[in-house]
């Protein structure tokens, strides 16, 4: 086993493990979620695969900014659904809350966008996934007699990564259901934040978007963004180790409507509730 | 269903023309070069002009992917065997800059000195 390799495929896999582990834990009770969220670490895998062996095309396209344009909209389509997902959650949550102990609350969520949470974790997946399939590739290709120890190193970060997906999603469980869904769809908004943070900074790399001040600050010292812990919060929050201002602002934005929308959707009252009250 | 796709598209393709366009942008004169060999980097130490953007080359020439990246520079892409990739860095402040291979970060590292 080598810990190097480790290391490094468990902080790929950090990160969608943890979407995962979110997603699956504000779908609780949703019948059919296990096969939206599965299909989508199946497709996101297997797209991975995809974009692992046209790496050096999509590299290429685009006048060579095709990786930076394929990553930023990666990140944004997964904010779009997260947004989505919270939105209407805002409007639909308090409902299947309270729907939650009755034989109905199946066809009270029927019309809930579980596809939205089934394209984001395929995205996770495709975009954490194509990376560790390229390193992996490069290891095996290299052969040599360190390569069994490496690939071994590989799988030990796979499962180290999924033990933490699981983890978050094992703590967010003993939450009691009346405040789940307000805590999942709060992680969820700033999870999209930090996405939309992360997608505005391909953009500034592919020379598409001004960067507004290269480093508002600088927290690498106190807090490493390849730390484990760094690299969680990176994911949770959108943490930065050196934020830029534009990056700043995609990240204020996001909040700000996704919240927004969230907030202003969950007071007004709902005109489904009735109806799925009478169901 | 519908709604979801129809953003996702629209997104696409905005992303496909803003690339587009870009294109046309001129090219800055003067350009540097970082190689990736042996899962090393050449030069460990590259050193440009600060206040001054540049254009810098990351050249892979082994076999096997490499992803060049940079904390300091906020870079992040993946190089394929072979291949090269082109950034655009805009004016340094004068100081050191790492960078790396995230592959092999053991032995692919360097640094970028503006002054």
């Amino acid at each position: 086993m080598d810990p190097s390799s480790a290391l490094i495929v468990f902080r790929e896999v950090l990160e969608a493990a943890l979407v995962v582990g979110i997603v699956m834990a504000g779908s609780k009770g949703v019948v059919g979620r296990g096969l939206w969220v599965g299909g989508g670490v199946l497709a996101g895998a297997l797209g991975a695969c995809v974009v692992a062996a046209f790496a050096g095309v999509i590299q290429n396209a685009a006048a060579g900014v095709g990786q930076e344009l394929l990553n930023a909209s990666i990140l944004f389509a997964a904010v779009v659904m997260l947004g989505w997902h919270c939105a209407w959650m805002g409007r639909h949550g308090r409902e299947i809350a309270a729907h939650m102990s009755q034989v109905s609350r199946a066809v009270a969520q029927g019309s809930r966008p579980l596809y939205a949470l089934g394209v984001v974790v395929g995205l996770a997946v495709l975009r954490e996934g194509s990376e560790i399939v390229l390193f992996l590739y490069g290891i095996a290709a290299g052969g040599g007699s360190g390569a069994l120890a490496m690939l071994g190193g590989g799988l030990v970060g796979l499962a180290g990564g999924a033990a933490v997906g699981f983890a978050i999603y094992a703590g967010l469980m003993r939450i009691p259901m009346r405040y789940l869904f307000g805590v999942t769809t709060w992680m969820i908004i700033v999870l999209a934040a930090g996405m939309a943070s992360q997608g505005a900074g391909f953009l500034v790399q592919a020379d598409l978007l001004p960067a507004l001040g290269r480093t508002l600050w600088d927290t690498s010292g106190i807090l490493s963004e390849r730390s484990v812990v760094g690299r969680v919060l990176h994911t949770l929050v959108g943490y930065d180790a050196k934020p830029s201002g534009i990056q700043l602002l995609f990240y204020v934005t996001t909040l700000l409507i996704i919240g927004s929308l969230t907030w202003i959707l969950g007071r007004t009252k709902s005109p489904a509730a009735p109806a799925a009250r009478a169901a | 269903m519908r709604q979801g796709s129809i953003l996702v598209w629209a997104l696409l393709t905005v992303g496909v023309v803003v690339a587009g366009t870009s294109s046309q942008v001129a090219q800055a004169d003067n350009g540097y070069v970082m190689t990736f060999k042996d899962n090393k980097l050449d030069p460990v130490e590259l050193q440009v002009p600060a206040g001054k953007e540049f254009k810098l080359t990351v050249k892979n020439v082994d076999q096997t992917p490499e992803e060049f990246e940079s904390e300091d520079l906020k870079l992040e892409k993946v190089i394929a065997g072979g291949s090269e990739a082109e950034f655009t860095i805009k004016a340094l402040e004068p100081g050191r800059y790492e960078v790396f291979g995230e592959f092999h970060e053991d032995t692919a590292k360097g640094h970028i000195v503006a002054q």
